[in-house]
């Protein structure tokens, strides 16, 4: 059985094609998130894995019943919403007990499951608290808690994280895998950040103007990209592509990624340093090429290099990857 | 207020003005009020002086209150003007949410016709209207003025919730799709709330010329038994002879139950439980 299956989906909003012929199977417990640019249709979608909006056409299976007609508060998932998106006149409780109570729980049942998502959460001091008295983070573990009561088969989530500042991003990230790890439920889950995506994915769905560019698990997808453009989505600072001619390489372009590239004195690209970011356990350069292309290289531990420094880049033809002319990679 | 950009001076300046508003405002209330104490040699002779000694008189009061039907008057007017707000808001925010919820063929058209109604007077149709109350054999009755108003309240209702409706949160409405909420449950669990301060401004826009109006009451609902209190005070008014006493009181005694409608709608324009449903 199949947590999620997805079959030749298509959806478009009057002439406009937002996804195009997606297929994707999704097993049970599996962690699956999906990353693209803005505008890659990749909350559209998560939209129509949950029925918020609908295919036009494909078949869509969650846990191995077909789905494709079902309303969305019977298709056995939850979701989490960017937004938080907490019903404002109800308190925590009453958040979390509103998806139960309609689908018809026995009270007992509902008090039992808020109890559990609460200690999972540590939500329990605030469940008489409304949304508006509740901090940024609470409000997201509320949202989380009101997604785990319903035990779907599948959780999605929309892009949880992007509303909350940096330390809390880390924190919360930390969570929502120990709680992967610990509901062994499918989830699914949209980011345009790379951080989350490599961090939190088994695999990773990269997908550009609404089709799916490349499946697989993080490493996978980093060391082994099938493209040029997931080869530079993926990473940071992300990939060096260079015109090949120049370096005696196959394909039309060389990707090289800003750790592989050494600093010495010889070296087949030569160029001036524009700019030094330190960052302390990294330094990063910007150089400017005689070709006049811009070179990310990034250095581990702390260089003195300064600007306008001449210098020359090496690199091993071992971790170059070759692009032809469409941006497909030259394997081999 | 931040004391860096505060400065006394504009802060008189701004209360002064408001103040002189307010002054110029309530002026002819208070003058109506003060001189429906009075009695009507007073009125005359001197209207802006307080009603105290010789010049108090309840005698204005008296003719109202004895001309009996006046608390039917009041009632009229009061079930006319709340039911039609009711209607008003009910299926104005219904179209709203339609307009603004759901892609389907022709909203934009249906929008602008909605919107419209705004732009043409209603009493243009008077003549038609009267036709149409005859024919059904609504003359007469209350139910026509609701009719009339509610028609008249809707397109600016409409156009008025719909703009606040676009700004309600998304990802609320699909929170409640995915917790099994029908539409209905939605509608007025999650957004109605949301809007209130907006249906309270829709409400408050269309209260006083429902409460104010003559015209239809006088065309549509003549009778007695249907008359409302604007429509009522007019016994008072002759051709000949107007009974200012009372036609002051009549007048006084209409300012109360707007005035208590309006500080409980004003009240939801303050109030908003907005805040910490999304971010």
């Amino acid at each position: 059985m199949t947590a999620l299956a997805l079959e030749n989906i298509n959806k478009s909003f009057g002439s406009v094609d937002v996804l195009k012929d997606i297929s994707l199977t999704v097993e049970p417990g599996e962690f699956i998130v999906f990353v693209g640019p803005s505008g890659c249709g990749k909350s559209t979608l998560l939209r129509t894995i949950a029925g918020l909006e609908d295919a036009t056409s494909g078949r869509i299976e969650i846990g191995g019943k077909d789905v494709t007609m079902t309303p969305p508060a019977k298709r056995g998932i939850a979701m989490v919403f960017q937004s938080y998106a907490l019903y404002p006149h109800l308190d925590v409780e009453g958040n979390m007990a509103l998806g139960l109570k309609q689908a018809g729980e026995a009270k007992a049942v509902i008090a039992e499951r808020i109890q559990g998502a609460a200690q999972m959460l540590s939500l329990e001091p605030y469940l008489k608290r409304r949304p508006a008295e509740l901090s940024g983070g609470q409000r997201q573990r509320v949202a989380i808690g009101r997604a785990i009561v319903r035990k779907p088969d599948l959780f999605l989530f929309d892009e949880p994280l992007s509303n909350l500042d940096a330390a809390l991003r880390m924190a919360t990230r930390v969570e929502i895998a120990r709680l992967h790890r610990e509901l062994g439920a499918a989830m699914i889950y949209v980011t345009h950040d790379q951080t989350e995506a490599m961090t939190l994915a088994d695999r990773i769905v990269v997908l550009r103007d609404g089709r799916i560019e490349q499946v697989g698990s993080p490493m996978a997808l980093y060391n082994d990209p099938a493209n040029q453009f997931v080869a530079g989505f993926l990473g940071a600072p992300s990939m060096n592509f260079l015109a090949a001619g120049q370096l005696g390489a196959s394909g039309a372009t060389l990707g090289i990624r800003p750790e592989h590239l050494t600093v010495g004195q010889t070296g087949r690209i030569k160029g001036r340093i524009t700019h030094v970011e330190r960052l302390g356990g990294d330094t990063n350069l910007l150089v400017t090429t005689e070709a006049g292309e811009t070179v990310t290289v990034r250095l581990f531990g702390q260089h003195p290099h300064c600007v306008d420094e001449t210098v020359a880049l090496d690199f091993d033809p071992r971790h170059a990857y070759a692009f032809d002319a469409q941006g497909l990679r030259i394997r081999g | 207020m931040n004391k860096a950009r505060h400065n006394p001076l504009n802060s008189a300046a701004a209360h002064g003005a408001l103040i002189l508003y307010t002054l110029i405002a309530l002026f002819p209330v208070f003058v109506i009020i003060i001189n429906s104490f009075k009695t009507r040699k007073a009125i005359f002779a001197e209207p802006l002086t307080p009603p105290v000694g010789d010049a108090f008189s309840l005698i204005g009061y008296q003719t109202v209150m004895k001309q009996g039907d006046f608390f039917l008057y009041f009632q009229n007017s009061f079930i006319v003007t709340v039911v039609s707000l009711f209607f008003i808001l009910l299926f104005g925010a219904m179209a709203a949410f339609a307009l603004s919820e759901y892609r389907f063929r022709g909203n934009t058209l249906m929008g602008l016709y909605l919107a419209l109604g705004i732009m043409i007077p209603i009493r243009i149709g008077t003549v038609a209207i009267l036709e149409l109350m005859v024919q059904t054999g609504l003359i007469n009755t209350l139910l026509a003025l609701i009719l009339v108003y509610t028609a008249q309240g809707l397109p600016l209702a409409v156009f008025i919730l719909s703009e606040f409706m676009r700004q309600v949160s998304d990802d609320l409405k699909n929170a409640g799709r995915i917790d099994g909420m029908s539409e209905y449950a939605i509608f007025f669990k999650l957004v109605l709330p949301l809007v209130r301060p907006a249906m309270a401004t829709v409400a408050v826009f269309n209260m006083i010329p429902i409460w104010n109006d003559l015209w239809f009451p006088l065309i549509l609902a003549p009778g007695e038994s249907t008359k409302t209190l604007t429509l009522g005070s007019q016994v008072f008014i002759g051709q000949f002879v107007t009974d200012w006493n009372a036609v002051l009181s009549a007048l006084s005694l209409a300012i109360l139950p707007v005035l208590v409608l309006y500080v409980i709608f004003s009240r939801q324009l303050i109030r908003g439980i907005t805040s910490g449903a999304v971010k």
